[in-house]
């Protein structure tokens, strides 16, 4: 069964007397254990997409079926009840906490919010989670500040497995983090879904990060979706100037002297 | 080749922190290049912008020696352009763009005021904003990161300096901007005959048009050469990490992908 069913979404803003169409009419479908990479420019809608669907902004028109659920009409205890099926991970990653956090709170809030586990086995639930995304259990004692920007990324992902989640939102979740540790946290986000079958709309301007994870690949401009396909059909041949553009701007690692920028500008 | 700045033997250390943000850097900056400086964070590398700059933080230790061919330090504005990675932040939030991009040109170029908002525009033509006789009188909130950055640019080289240092000037933008502005500034470099010091954390980036490429890491340099060196047969193994962590679209997925 489809997890997710986008039909129809806009979204408007209106800046300084003038209307902006930053979500226009987006349909969009997920199956579980899929990831669906979410790209464009700056400005074309994507975090917008991304923030309606986790409940963080309301739609003008539009609706969204998530595990069966008419997911935007949901409110109150339903709502909060249903949120634990789906977690978001910020690109900021120390915006994303509470500052004065200890890693431990950071992921207790969830399994007592959700009721995930009850408090007496929260301490064992807690250094499950942190030995799962790869970090020892004495890490629960320290500060959130006083863990590197990957290793805080792997604390935002472990509080969003907490609570079990179905789908999760990764807002530009790599983008922040230097290239060395990148691939370490894309790897991690792999295994996660190969073992739990974790669905995830990947958002970023980024394609050659989108290319390593996604199944499959929509493609936003202007608060319109421009193009969607399987992964490799949407790299390799690209229907969309959108796509063409985003393609032509991923930098290639250029090993011979060259003359000017490699990339088709 | 002209050696314009000879680093000897610098190192940097912040107020109140005991280990050096640099430490002892040899480095020549020759006449023309362009030289990607390139690192992860806590690597030094905005650090070493600062300091031939001469924007290092009061309080900042300085060690070591830099001899500029000109025998003096270049005059931020006049012989250096600086470009920040936020422009939203580099730049005066309350003055229109004209204001900002002429005052370069009216202090270093010793026009008058009417003279430097001629020049000022003429920079926007260059680093192509569209409508730029609508810009000049436009507030950087009105523009786009992306237009906004190009301003800062504008503003950074209306002085004519020989040198332009970009310190990540392109990574708060999308890649389709990114490369827009990469290929503006060689273009304008190239144009100028300035020395651009580009400093990323992008190896492949900088791969596509620096000169010479310097890798560093944890406030040393470890290792320097012609781009196509470096990059073809790196000797450093943080040097060969950072490339074989480099992804493209032609490195494969890590996803196991459905037979179709």
């Amino acid at each position: 069964m489809t997890l997710l069913t986008i039909e129809n979404l806009s979204k408007r803003f209106s800046s300084g007397g003038r209307e902006v169409a930053a979500v226009s009419d987006v349909s969009l479908t997920l199956e579980p254990g899929e990831t669906l990479g979410l790209v464009g420019a700056s400005g074309s809608g994507k975090s917008t997409l991304a923030r309606i669907l986790m409940r963080l902004l309301p739609a003008d028109a539009g609706a969204i079926q998530f595990e069966g659920k008419d997911w935007l009409t949901l409110s109150g205890a339903e709502l909060r009840r249903h949120r634990a099926r789906m977690q978001m991970v910020f690109q900021d990653v120390l915006g994303a906490f509470n500052p004065r956090a200890t890693v431990a709170s950071v992921l207790d809030d969830p399994l007592r919010i959700h009721a995930i586990v009850p408090k007496a086995e929260r301490p064992r639930a807690i250094a499950a989670l942190l030995d799962r995304v790869g970090l020892p259990a004495s890490y629960a004692e320290r500060s959130i500040r006083d863990v590197s920007g990957g290793q805080r990324q792997r604390i935002a992902i472990a509080r969003a497995i907490a609570t079990k989640p179905s789908l999760i939102v990764l807002d530009e979740a790599v983008s922040a983090l230097d290239v060395s540790i990148r691939g370490k946290i894309l790897e991690l986000l792999v295994e996660l879904q190969e073992e739990r079958g974790i669905s995830y709309l990947f958002v970023s301007h980024d394609l050659a990060v989108l290319r390593a994870v996604s199944h499959r690949i929509a493609v936003m401009e202007t608060g319109r979706l421009v193009e969607t396909g399987p992964m490799r059909q949407v790299i390799e041949n690209p229907q969309s100037p959108a796509a063409k553009a985003l393609i032509g701007a991923v930098p290639r690692l250029v090993t011979e002297p060259t003359e000017g920028p490699s990339h088709d500008v | 080749m002209r050696t314009l700045c000879e680093i000897r033997n610098l190192s940097v250390t912040y107020r109140g922190q005991t280990i050096p943000a640099l430490n002892r850097i040899d480095l020549d900056i020759v006449t023309g290049e362009r030289l990607a400086i390139i690192g992860e964070s806590g690597s030094g590398k905005s650090t070493l912008a600062r300091a031939v700059a001469g924007l290092l933080p009061v309080g900042a230790k300085l060690a070591g020696k830099m001899r500029w061919s000109s025998g003096q330090p270049p005059l931020p504005g006049r012989d250096l352009g600086f470009v920040f990675q936020d422009p939203s932040s580099s730049l005066n939030p309350v003055l229109t763009i004209g204001e900002q991009v002429a005052e370069g040109a009216r202090r270093h170029l010793g026009l008058s005021w009417r003279e430097a908002y001629g020049h000022a525009l003429k920079m926007l033509e260059r680093v192509r904003i569209p409508e730029p006789d609508k810009a000049m009188k436009a507030f950087p909130h009105q523009l786009s990161g992306g237009q906004r950055q190009r301003i800062a640019i504008a503003a950074a080289l209306a002085g004519r300096p020989g040198i332009l240092i970009a310190d990540e000037a392109t990574s708060a933008l999308d890649m389709v901007v990114q490369a827009e502005i990469v290929s503006l500034l060689d273009e304008l470099v190239r144009e100028a005959g300035m020395t651009l010091i580009f400093i990323t954390h992008d190896i492949a980036l900088a791969s596509g048009f620096a000169d010479r490429v310097a890798i560093f890491k944890d406030g040393r340099l470890a290792e320097i050469g012609p781009t196509g060196h470096v990059l073809s047969s790196p000797k450093e193994p943080y040097t060969k990490t950072l490339i074989a962590s480099h992804r493209d679209l032609t490195t494969p997925p890590l996803i196991r992908e459905a037979a179709s």
